[in-house]
């Protein structure tokens, strides 16, 4: 193992002195997390990464990008989103107070429009003339098919062909505003054939090109900044906490795909040791079998789409292709800080079935008039088993990332309704 | 250390001629196919052989080398099994170079260091990773340099001045600059643009350089041959394979020759490279 600048964190355990300094120092300079992240690109790649990271770094610090951000987050998005006390739910469930970070309330549907509003704003600095993305479930498509009408760029988005067809609403939604959207049939054609897609564009695209990696992973510097962009969900979350409660919430929980909507809920809160955090993977058809996308859970590292993370792969490091009733976590990866803070103990990660998530989706619907997207029903399906084993003075926070307007066909032919 | 790469090319600089250096895919379509294929190939005028990494996930290839590699996959390849291939060549042939071309992955999975002494043991003499760029030399670079191999580096229209010395740091073998930004199998770029490029490249290295990624015809062969010390040719026999196949994409009794015919034709460009030079 290779060592680095950061510091490789003990078993995470309040009462044990073995924890770092602090969980919220990474990546090093060379974009690892301990083992995880790096850039493993080709070379065409790799002059336009650099210079990616150098004006990330100078936007970082610049007031004027901050504040046009901020400008965006608050009169376009809609921020800061909802801290929302599911108050029928938490009865039904008869233990802990189940809050709703309510993202799904941000324009777009989505918490993808916090990450994409970031990078146009970059792409616009680096002199770049047009976007690429890759999308899954297509909230990161239309996320990005939105700040390129918002900005006047072209965009192109590569969807695998089996996502297309059941997201065909959002498909139908990327082309309005403007946008190419590019089927993708190698593979299952799901998320990470989009993804391969999307890189060959961008190799081919290198001097005008602008790659809008919709999750916290990639090579670096996409994990970080990514993180970075989303993190406005934490922060918000823990100023919006303290004014309510006057506290710290016990536990956060996220679905995690790549892992975006999660990092950017628990980052702020990853050196509040009293704060307990799940992360949610797809178990799809049960973890047995082939059919689920855990790759924390029961995949291993591995080296793919620009770093080394946990994969689901056989043992000759073939990428296996998982399945989920969710397209956006239907992905056999996972971002890079997330495979570190699951070694390190520090984020428990647990999966979901399909039926689960569905049971959760119809829950959540009926009691509080709030229709989820398959994504964050995943994360609401672990808050149902885990508030009633907990005291009626704790603290839930889940982050509702994503409506389920776009998901009504999919959960209809399941339901057997003809829509 | 001195490799069989090394020793190729310093007999091709004596004979005043670059080199054809074939790409294919190893298990494509079947291993007994490809292993025939490969003991083909010196004999038609190949001089430097890379050998194919099947993996499910090729992000720089075209199409063509996808699927050649999804066939691969199907017929049971593996890195195993592509390690067999070169040690089944290197029974009869103990001179021709091989590089193994592909991507980490799989070999970061079998063991970066059981994966050097087993491919050193097979007869590999060099090694291209696409997704290992210079940033990431502890991983494999570094280690293989250390094992005896070549770790053949990638150079691109995009590796500027600034960066050239950090890519050709470490590079041993040859250096193999890709003629465009793109994936393998897209139209040849400009070869005006190209030589200027190989004419960049030299006044930093002493090492041969290899042009690919686009090298379709022995016309192109003999124009790049001009300047380049080797040219590369993949995705025009990957694709030459594929055009044999039968309905089922088996191997049909046409499959080994029509690749060897293909490769004679390749060879005549790269021996008439420097006549025409020299005209």
């Amino acid at each position: 193992m290779k060592t680095t600048g950061m510091q490789q964190p003990g078993v995470y355990d309040v009462d044990q002195p073995t924890q770092p300094n602090s969980y919220r120092t990474g990546p090093d300079e060379q974009g690892m997390f301990g083992i995880y992240g790096g850039r493993f690109v080709a070379e065409t790649l790799m002059p336009l990464i650099l210079e990616l990271e150098a004006e990330w770094e100078k936007a970082k610090s610049d007031p004027a990008f901050k504040a046009e951000l901020e400008n965006l987050n608050t009169h376009y998005t809609g921020r800061p989103s909802p801290l929302y006390f599911a108050e029928r739910l938490t009865e039904h469930l008869g233990g802990a107070k189940v809050y709703f970070k309510r993202d799904e309330l941000n324009h777009t549907g989505s918490h993808k429009i916090n990450n994409c509003l970031g990078q146009i704003l970059l792409a616009k600095r680096m002199g770049k003339t047009r976007i690429i993305a890759e999308t899954g479930a297509g909230q990161h498509g239309v996320a990005s098919a939105t700040v390129a009408a918002r900005f006047g760029f072209p965009c192109e988005v590569y969807m695998g062909a089996t996502d297309v067809e059941r997201q065909a609403p959002n498909v139908f939604r990327m082309k309005l505003l403007g946008a190419k959207v590019n089927p993708v049939t190698a593979g299952h054609g799901t998320l990470k054939d989009a993804m391969n897609e999307a890189l060959r564009d961008w190799v081919t695209n290198v001097d005008d090109t602008y790659y809008l990696i919709g999750t916290a992973a990639g090579p670096h510097p996409y994990p970080e900044m990514v993180r970075e962009f989303q993190s406005v969900i934490g922060r918000e979350t823990r100023e919006q906490m303290l004014a309510t409660e006057g506290r710290l919430p016990d536990m956060l929980v996220a679905a995690v795909g790549g892992g975006s909507n999660a990092i950017g809920l628990f980052h702020p809160f990853l050196d509040d040791p009293t704060v307990r955090m799940v992360g949610v993977e797809a178990g799809g058809k049960g973890l047995d079998g082939e059919e689920h996308c855990a790759s924390l859970t029961s995949g291993s590292p591995g080296v793919l789409h620009g770093n080394r993370t946990y994969l689901l792969q056989d043992g000759d490091g073939q990428i296996k292709e998982g399945h989920s009733i969710s397209a956006g976590l239907d992905y056999p990866g996972i971002g890079p800080e997330h495979s570190w803070l699951k070694d390190s103990g520090r984020v428990e990660y647990v999966p979901i079935l399909d039926t689960e998530a569905l049971e959760a989706f119809q829950l959540l619907t009926r009691i509080e008039g709030i229709i989820p997207a398959l994504e964050p029903s995943h994360a609401l399906a672990e808050v149902i088993k885990r508030a009633p084993k907990m005291g009626k003075d704790q603290i839930i926070v889940m982050n509702l990332c994503g409506r389920g307007d776009k998901d009504i066909f999919t959960v209809g032919k399941i339901l057997g309704v003809e829509l | 250390m001195t490799t069989r790469i090394d020793t190729k090319f310093a007999s091709l600089k004596a004979e005043g001629r670059p080199a054809l250096v074939t790409y294919f895919m190893g298990g494509d379509p079947d291993y007994a196919t490809s292993l025939a294929i490969m003991k083909a190939l010196p004999g038609a005028g190949s001089d430097v052989i890379e050998l194919g990494m099947a993996f499910s996930d090729p992000m720089a290839d075209g199409p063509a080398i996808q699927l050649a590699g999804q066939r691969a996959l199907k017929a049971g390849q593996s890195l195993v099994r592509t390690l067999d291939l070169a040690r089944d060549f290197r029974k009869e042939d103990d001179t021709t170079p091989i590089v193994l071309m592909g991507y980490y992955n799989p070999i970061y999975i079998y063991g970066v260091e059981r994966f050097l002494v087993d491919a050193k043991a097979a007869g590999v003499d060099g090694l291209i990773v696409v997704d290992l760029p210079p940033e990431m030399d502890d991983e494999l670079c570094i280690p293989a340099m250390a094992a005896g191999l070549n770790f053949i580096r990638l150079a691109t229209p995009t590796t500027d001045a600034k960066r050239l010395p950090a890519v050709l740091h470490n590079t041993s073998g040859f250096v193999y600059y890709v003629s465009m930004n793109g994936i393998t199998g897209s139209a040849i770029a400009d070869t005006t643009k190209i030589e200027a490029a190989v004419r960049r490249i030299k006044q930093h290295t002493d090492l041969p350089i290899c042009v690919g990624f686009g090298v379709k015809t022995a016309e192109h062969a003999r124009v790049i041959g001009q300047y380049a010390d080797g040219v590369v040719v993949g995705t025009a026999i990957v694709n030459q394979i594929a055009l044999s196949l039968d309905a089922e994409n088996r191997a049909t009794a046409d499959t080994v020759q029509s690749v060897a015919t293909m490769v004679r034709g390749l060879a005549t460009g790269v021996r008439a490279a420097r006549l025409a030079a020299a005209e």
